[in-house]
């Protein structure tokens, strides 16, 4: 009889044993820093609505995700900058960029005496960044600013140490409206800078901006709207004069998403519409497009699915501009196209 | 019989564990030049002599980052082995008993401060502090090399005297307790001579100097790899610069900055090699002092062997 007892409830706990080890799924992601709290935000709430599934994302930076997606080392990769073609042929198969969320850049400054926000146009931003502007009161930033009185102080140019998605965004920007940007510096995650002095992470430009009287940096608009930092408004495309905001950044994607390439590979710097913020742009997750583990596919397919339409409320609360509706909709049946089985 | 083979044992079981420390050089030494083949290749010597470091392009120096590494070490060197050496005479020699116990717990609680906490410290403190310093210096003094540029406060200077606090603790550490070493004979033998406090402290540095050299050195080598708190205050800008006033960078820096978002094999590969550099001149650096402590041990003691001129009056 007691032996009876034993094999029963052996038998039970192999099987409950077995159903959990099947049922449960492990995903590992990495890459950009940028869009972490909201991937966070939702693995955490996938997690909620399926307990067996559990996704893990290490914000490593773009280039380390890139990095690691070619080499198969983890499932997904995240990046703020397209992959380029030389990368993509690097990779042992197809990979499909999708992009999440949008984000945008903005120019903070420090000038002693001046508490009205200063506009400023792309060519006087890269001009600044190039060291060809060098004092506040320069003609080409007070013809912008009519009104302001500016100070005869040195402009002090931060910018970015460590690689990164914002200063891709940024200098994809400068490179778009300055013609001299583009041949002398170019875009990546980390340039030659021509002037300035460098600190890491936003918080550590923005410190610097905080401390040095003439400073002007950038950063990620999330980390301006949470430090509330006072940043300046960007003439965009259309030549007005636009501030920075979940709104203005979805405007920007908007016009893009008119003309939206197969691919996502997409540039939305200096988008065309009166009310698009002209430094946003989109980050994308990396996903191949015939995945080696098709358990693991299937899982991610429905996240990303469920990140592309529900997750997309968590936006606002986390400063990040959902997808226009568009680009969802396209989106979602590129995502059909992974191989599952 | 039984001992003897013990004795066998022994012997080749410590001597595996010595052979394990050569094995792990030679891999790291290996492994950080397999993985900077490419850069290597490219640039060949031109590497060591480029001030160019242009990710988008792919031209790679390291020259800016060799001269930032070895001028903020030198000059925390220069800054720190007097400060270092003068809390470790204090403390074994002069100190009343009482002062000796939390002097010593002090010095050894700044060694265990982490690094990045030195830096955040510094971007609060020190930066500012050196800004003001930077402001008011006067023109005429502008004009010199060593003191020109703009009052970032971000630069050398702040680098270097960051360094210099962080590595005291180290270097004071290890002189007090070379001090410490040092024969009570030696010091009664100088005072029996009719030595004053002054002579005999004298003597027994000389005693030392090898030890105190050694611990100067160390302090130098840490300095030397230090990634964190110089990065938040060199103002990581890839320019060589004799200007104390100038931002600077340093190889450990770029390393920690960059390597994350490198995407480019050839940009993995340079930053790679500059960690190769990095660890030739951290050998050759651990060599040369070596060498150096080996002729201070040959020299003979002057001093000693002469009379003292305190010894001559009495």
């Amino acid at each position: 009889m007691s032996k009876h007892w034993w094999s029963g409830v052996l038998a039970v706990a192999v099987l409950a044993g077995a159903t959990v080890a099947a049922q449960k799924v492990q995903i590992n992601g990495a890459g950009a820093t940028f869009p972490a709290p909201i991937y966070t935000k939702w693995f955490a709430e996938y997690n909620k609505l399926h307990p067996d599934v559990q996704i893990n994302y290490q914000p490593l930076g773009s280039g380390a995700g890139i990095r690691q997606i070619t080499a198969r080392t983890v499932f997904f990769g995240a990046s703020d900058g397209p992959m380029t073609p030389e990368q993509m042929q690097a990779a042992p198969g197809k990979i499909l960029h999708l992009p999440t969320v949008l984000g945008a850049v903005v120019p903070i400054y420090n000038i002693p005496g001046v508490s009205k926000e200063l506009q400023f146009t792309g060519p006087v931003l890269a001009d600044i960044f190039l060291g060809k502007i060098t004092k506040w009161n320069d003609p080409a930033i007070a013809k912008v600013n009519a009104g302001v009185t500016l100070p005869s102080a040195d402009i002090v140019v931060a910018h970015r140490s460590d690689g990164s998605g914002t200063t891709y965004i940024w200098v994809d920007y400068l490179a778009k409206v300055s013609p001299e940007w583009k041949k002398r510096v170019g875009v990546n995650t980390s340039v030659n800078w021509p002037t300035g002095v460098a600190a890491a992470k936003n918080d550590g430009v923005a410190a610097i901006v905080a401390q040095t009287p003439g400073a002007i940096g950038y950063v990620e608009l999330i980390y301006a709207l949470q430090t509330k930092a006072a940043y300046g408004t960007v003439q965009n495309y259309n030549g007005k004069f636009v501030k920075a905001s979940v709104e203005s950044v979805t405007a920007a994607a908007a016009e893009a998403a008119k003309s939206m390439p197969a691919d996502y590979r997409v540039s939305i710097t200096n988008a065309p519409g009166d009310g698009a913020y002209p430094i946003s742009s989109f980050t994308w997750l990396l996903l191949y497009q015939d995945p080696k583990d098709k358990a693991q596919a299937k899982v991610m397919n429905d996240f990303v699915k469920w990140a592309l339409t529900d997750g997309q409320k968590f936006c606002g609360d986390l400063g990040y501009a959902p997808l226009p509706k568009n680009v969802v909709d396209m989106e979602l049946k590129t995502l059909a196209t992974i191989k599952t089985q | 019989m039984k001992t003897r083979s013990d004795e066998i044992l022994f012997r080749a079981g410590t001597g595996a564990f010595a052979v394990v420390i050569i094995a792990i050089v030679a891999a790291i030494g290996w492994v950080l030049y397999t993985d900077s083949a490419d850069s290597i290749w490219k640039f060949g010597w031109q590497f060591w002599q480029t001030e160019i470091w242009d990710p988008v392009s792919g031209e790679f120096g390291a020259r800016p980052f060799i001269w930032g590494t070895l001028y903020s070490s030198l000059l925390a060197l220069l800054i720190a082995a007097p400060v270092a050496l003068g809390i470790a005479i204090y403390v074994s020699e002069l100190s009343p008993g009482w002062a000796q116990r939390p002097l010593v717990f002090v010095t050894e609680l700044l060694a265990a401060i982490p690094s990045i906490v030195y830096g955040l410290w510094g971007i609060f403190v020190l930066v500012p502090f050196v800004r003001r310093l930077e402001t008011g210096t006067p023109e005429w003094l502008k004009a010199v090399p060593l003191f020109s540029g703009p009052p970032l406060g971000l630069g050398m200077l702040s680098a270097a005297l960051l360094l210099a606090i962080m590595v005291v603790p180290f270097s004071s550490s290890i002189a007090r307790e070379v001090l410490r070493a040092v024969p009570q004979s030696q010091r009664e033998g100088a005072y029996a001579l009719g030595a004053t406090r002054w002579e005999a402290i004298r003597m027994a540095l000389f005693y030392a100097r090898t030890g105190i050299v050694g611990a100067i050195m160390l302090g130098f080598g840490r300095a030397l790899g230090e990634t964190m708190a110089v990065t938040m205050v060199i103002g990581n800008t890839p320019r060589v610069s004799v200007s104390l006033f100038a931002p600077q960078y340093t190889m450990a820096a770029v390393i920690a900055n960059e390597f994350a978002e490198a995407a480019d094999q050839l940009h993995v590969h340079a930053l790679v090699e500059i960690g190769l550099v990095l660890f030739a001149i951290t050998l050759v650096v651990n060599g040369l002092s070596r060498a150096f402590i080996w002729s201070l041990g040959r020299q003979r003691a002057p001093r000693a062997a002469a009379p003292l001129p305190a010894a001559e009056a009495a």
